[in-house]
């Protein structure tokens, strides 16, 4: 067994440890309905799809990812247990990565218990489950993306409050940097490249790519690569922030 | 072996370290002790490899904790200030994840569970959630998995730091129990820890080796080393002066009524045979007469209050 799966495994542990995983499935779950009933209109739109689900996933994700993550470094820091796992023979990418798994594992299942979503969808109608299929990946991938953000950010700073408003603001920008609201704010100074780069960062366009059903290499590769860029960042703030 | 050469660390302009060189060798249990804000949590911090020195480097059994990170950890039991463990897990399940990280499996973990346990005398509280354990608990548990995987090395900083005095005498006796073979560090600012666990003792201030030998060598640079009290049980005329005038005698501190008397030796003179036979040649009664082995304390004054 290796390090990673060491840590993992006891990080999704203390999540069962406390009500913090029973509460955050259940307001999940509870949330997700509500935009796919109320919000989405799941009935009136008469159609045999999961669209109203999945579209509200990276606002649903922009407050409840960073409240899983927010906790990833912060409570080993305030509590003293960094000290602990950090001086155990592992290496701090071990550390990183095992305790993203286990967050982003249990993301993964807190998504897979929205499965009577999908049973119901399939006794109303035939939907194409390719497409929904995707969609539960794109979502997957994305979440992944927040939440190594949130690691991140969680490293930063032995407060908790502090690490899930950071994270928020971060994945905010994240999710809507294709849109007027970030890019009008470089417009006319930024130069354009730095714009289109930014432009190319939105969570929001690369995740209605897949969910469309296409899962283009493109934009997992985007999810994937951001999520690396920001674990490797965690890993960097660690080292940085060691003797604090 | 631990080798610890010119070891220094700085945060921002602070010198929390500076230039610190020393050698632990196998059986030697090394009392680290210094005022807060010494140097100690640092120092034993790089020893463990949870910080970087700014330079120099620290060795353990040849490993440089810098360069062969894990193997030097490997050979470590540390436990950190505090002993800090991840509270909501249970006892039990907390070991057995420290002994998996330690590369423990199958058998050789178990066996290794059931000795700690039973040293620690954890096996009432398994099953407990490490949260709703009392501190002298905490502690053993915090002990228990520095010592799981039986190190060469064990590095316990402030290991009785706010325990009862029952607590700490367990604490004691546990480091105490370890094999002779093994090193063993700790850090205290509590000096009769040194007397009751140590074979020797490091005094640093501002991140700097002051003094370094053996409790009884550290002891005998207390001014009151050797000296004598004699309570008399009257104030006898002329008392102070005759014994003032006893070989070997430097100085004698009577008190306002003159019947407690401290009789201060010349450096490597015993007075108290001397002046034992005085007190029965003159027929002098008295309550009390026994000698100063040196005050620790007064040493680590001393020699922490000059280098400042």
């Amino acid at each position: 067994m290796s390090m990673v799966s060491i840590i993992a495994r006891r990080e999704l542990g203390s999540y069962f440890a406390t009500p913090l995983a029973y509460v955050f499935v259940l307001i999940f779950l509870v949330l997700g309905g509500v935009f796919t009933f109320y919000i989405g209109g799941f009935y009136e739109r008469g159609q045999a799809d999961l669209v109203p689900f999945f579209s509200f996933h990276p606002w649903l994700y922009l407050f409840l990812v960073p409240a899983i993550a927010m906790r990833l470094w912060s409570e080993e820091r305030k509590s003293g247990t960094i000290e602990l796992l950090l001086t155990l023979p592992l290496t701090k990418m071990d550390a990183v990565l095992g305790k993203f798994l286990a967050a982003w594992l249990f993301t993964g299942l807190a998504l897979a218990l929205s499965f009577p979503l999908w049973i119901t969808v399939n006794v109303l109608g035939s939907p194409d489950n390719g497409v929904i299929l995707a969609s539960y990946l794109g979502s997957w991938l994305m979440a992944g993306s927040f939440l190594a953000i949130g690691s991140c950010m969680s490293a930063l700073s032995r407060n908790q409050v502090i690490a899930f408003i950071t994270t928020v603001v971060v994945c905010f920008l994240f999710t809507l940097s294709g849109f007027p609201l970030v890019l009008d704010a470089l417009g006319g100074w930024a130069p354009q490249l730095l714009i289109d780069a930014i432009a190319s960062m939105s969570f929001l366009t690369h995740f209605t790519a897949i969910s469309k059903g296409v899962i283009g290499l493109r934009d997992v590769l985007f999810f994937v690569s951001l999520t690396v860029v920001w674990l490797a960042a965690t890993a960097v703030v660690i080292e940085l922030k060691q003797a604090d | 072996m631990i080798e610890v050469s010119h070891l220094s660390r700085r945060f921002g302009s602070f010198v929390a370290v500076d230039d610190l060189s020393f050698t632990v060798r196998p059986g030697e249990v090394l009392g680290f002790l210094g005022p807060n804000g010494a140097g100690k949590s640092t120092t034993m911090k790089m020893i463990a490899g949870f910080i970087a020195p700014s330079a120099g480097s620290v060795r353990i059994f040849g490993r440089d904790v810098q360069q062969q990170t894990q193997d030097a950890r490997r050979l470590i039991g540390y436990l950190p200030e505090g002993a800090p463990s991840y509270e909501d897990m249970r006892v039990m399940e907390f070991l057995r994840f420290i002994g998996k990280v330690r590369s423990l499996r199958g058998a050789d973990l178990d066996a290794r569970l059931d000795s700690v346990v039973e040293r620690m005398d954890l096996g009432g509280v398994l099953q407990q959630r490490i949260e709703t354990l009392s501190k002298g608990f905490k502690r053993r548990v915090g002990l228990a998995q520095a010592i799981l995987h039986d190190p060469q090395v064990l590095i316990l900083d402030e290991p009785t730091d706010g325990l009862d005095p029952n607590q700490k005498h367990q604490v004691r006796e546990l480091i105490r129990g370890l094999s002779d073979e093994k090193i063993v560090v700790v850090s205290t600012h509590i000096l009769e820890e040194v007397h009751a666990v140590c074979n020797r003792a490091i005094i640093v201030a501002h991140g700097r080796v002051v003094a370094d030998g053996t409790p009884a060598e550290l002891e005998s640079r207390s001014p009151t080393h050797r000296a004598v009290h004699l309570h008399l049980a009257e104030a006898y005329a002329g008392a102070v002066a005759a014994i003032a005038a006893l070989a070997g005698v430097r100085e004698v501190r009577a008190d306002a009524d003159g019947k407690r008397l401290l009789v201060l030796p010349h450096p490597e003179a015993s007075p108290l045979a001397a002046l034992a036979r005085l007190v029965h040649d003159r027929g002098w009664v008295a309550d009390e007469l026994h000698v100063e082995r040196g005050k620790l304390d007064e040493v680590f004054r001393n020699i922490t209050r000059e280098a400042a």
